[in-house]
């Protein structure tokens, strides 16, 4: 095979710019993403990241800029499109409902149903989702477990499950592991780390560097708004980051 | 041991509160009014064909409090649904008075549903003045004045009429029951409403388009009173602006006892029903007991409010 599946390109973003009013958030970033790649987007508060991931998932629009994503040209213009197109996100507060079960968070949106009547095809769901979380090797009661009654771990294992299940191409993680303990934190680096086995390009957003280190391929540098640079993770160390993150 | 006690914290209590308190209230009554013709089959048969109306309002009222929501002006949407429906009786035949009733209902629904899905007013203040607005409707459609419901096939069909020996309200209770539980439990609006209610950000980012099934549950919350109104009209056969009047703690207390949460996310149309029955029996035993009406009032008061605080007990936990 000369042409390795790993080698393609899902997404490339050109010159973003993007302002609010008058508030730069975004000044001029570029960044090519490809599928099988873990790519860390690092940078202090304030410096955009969070916007920069709303872009890409279709919340914002660009000021200007272009965004192709899997070769074509892509104005998504509401974050359901950029999930129709194959990008999922895990946000930071979790995007899950509480009260329901975890099959249900599972296809939240995109519930299965069968018959003439439309009726849920519970079944259908429980057992993909039991078969998911075995998968990816999130330890959960099972299937039919509410998600008030996990632990955060298990939580945010839910919610990249999720995003896996769904995401044809790329997905998006907004600190998966703020809230976490340190075998929780493990846990979900093991689940976004066998994402690059399923061919998914993925992009993190995280303040430990200790986790973007052990994860990621690449590291980007925000900083302000301002692309400060990409670094081939095996190439660099945490004091060159460091110092690009703070400007010092 | 440990296995019992946390299976016994797994389940929820909350779910069979309604299921209990059912049946100590009739165990209650059974023993002390067993001579006084509480046990009689007439007498039971009446509960349940009295709580017909305020068990299919508390349907409609599952939707709205699972979806986050809360209606207070189902009570007025049953007087102006069946005076509108009395009214085009008395000239039209029966289609038209049952589409005016159904009809009327929905509209007031989907007025709530505008302002509270898309204008993003809190749904408790706009069905307080709602429930207000649309009482003063009631109250000036005829001045007053109750109006006559001479159509028999309308009386028939959602008063004293029976198919087949079953009784009318018997038979919309039962298929109001049905339909709403299929499509709070085995359809993605159902799932939609939930989601809604239980975190509507999640909801929103999954695609679901929340606005509409805020609207949804709205209308069909309108279109379950507006039926109730019918069924008053019918049982009554006549509509008067005091129908629905005093159902509405009547109805939130069915369906917060039944299982329902208060702000969202969880539902049972089942627990409802069983919620209203119980209502009704309450009444019913409090009348045969000879209580005075403020005697029953300060009774009711007192078990809904046990009732409620268990129910709610351990979702506060």
């Amino acid at each position: 095979m000369l042409d390795k599946p790993t080698s393609t390109e899902v997404l490339r973003l050109q010159n973003i710019h993007k302002s609010f009013g008058g508030v730069v958030a975004i000044e001029d970033f570029s960044l090519e993403l490809k599928a099988g790649e873990i790519v860390a987007l690092v940078g202090d508060n304030g410096a955009g990241k969070s916007t920069l991931i709303k872009i890409i998932s279709g919340v914002y629009t660009p000021t200007s800029g272009s965004i192709s994503f899997d070769g074509k040209e892509a104005s998504f213009r509401d974050a359901t499109e950029a999930r129709e197109a194959g990008i999922e996100v895990v946000y930071q507060d979790l995007a899950l409902a509480d009260e329901q079960s975890v099959y249900m968070n599972m296809f939240l949106g995109r519930e299965k149903t069968k018959g003439p009547l439309g009726m849920l095809d519970r079944k259908a769901m429980r057992d993909e989702t039991a078969q998911l979380v075995k998968e990816l090797d999130v330890r959960i009661p099972s299937a039919n477990a509410t998600i008030r009654n996990l632990s955060g771990g298990q939580r945010q294992g839910v919610a990249i499950a999720r995003a896996t299940h769904w995401a044809t191409k790329l997905v998006l993680l907004d600190e998966p592991t703020a809230a976490l303990g340190v075998a929780e934190t493990a846990k979900v680096e093991e689940i976004v780390a066998s994402l690059k086995e399923r061919n998914l390009a993925v992009l993190i957003i995280s303040h430990s560097l200790d986790q973007v280190f052990r994860l990621s391929d690449r590291i980007c540098v925000l900083r302000r708004g301002q692309q400060i640079g990409v670094r081939e993770t095996a190439n660099t160390d945490k004091n060159e980051i460091v110092s690009m993150i703070t400007g010092v | 041991m440990q296995q019992l006690l946390e299976l016994s914290r797994r389940i929820n209590l909350s779910q069979y509160v309604v299921y209990i308190g059912f049946l100590l209230i009739f165990l209650f009554f059974a023993i002390t009014l067993g001579d006084d013709g509480f046990l009689t089959q007439r007498n039971l048969t009446n509960i349940i064909l009295q709580t017909a109306p305020t068990t299919i309002m508390a349907i409609g009222l599952v939707f709205v409090l699972a979806a986050g929501e809360i209606d207070l002006s189902f009570g007025s949407i049953v007087a102006v649904a069946a005076l509108s429906s009395a009214v085009i009786l008395g000239e039209y035949p029966l289609f038209y008075g049952v589409l005016a009733g159904l009809g009327v209902g929905i509209a007031i629904g989907f007025f709530n549903g505008v302002l509270v899905a898309y204008l993003r007013l809190p749904s408790f203040l706009v069905t307080l003045a709602t429930m207000g607005l649309f009482a003063g409707i009631a109250r000036s459609m005829t001045n007053l004045r109750s109006v006559p419901v001479i159509n028999e096939s309308f009386v028939g069909f959602f008063g004293s009429g029976s198919l087949f020996g079953v009784p009318s309200l018997l038979l919309w209770t039962l298929g109001a029951v049905a339909v709403g539980h299929f499509v709070f439990r085995e359809t993605k609006l159902g799932a939609h409403v939930l989601a809604t209610g239980d975190n509507p950000r999640a909801a929103q980012v999954s695609g679901i388009k929340v606005p509409r099934v805020r609207l949804m549950v709205m209308m069909i919350c309108g279109g379950l009173a507006g039926l109730a109104g019918l069924l008053y009209a019918g049982r009554l056969q006549a509509a008067r602006y005091t129908l629905g009047e005093s159902d509405l703690m009547t109805v939130i207390a069915a369906v917060i006892i039944g299982g329902t949460a208060l702000n969202g996310g969880k539902g049972t149309i089942i627990g409802a029903l069983v919620g209203s029955l119980m209502m009704g029996m309450l009444n019913n035993g409090l009348i045969l007991m000879g209580l005075s009406v403020s005697d029953q009032m300060i009774v009711r008061g007192v078990i809904i409010l046990i009732a409620v605080a268990i129910s709610l007990r351990d979702v506060n936990r």
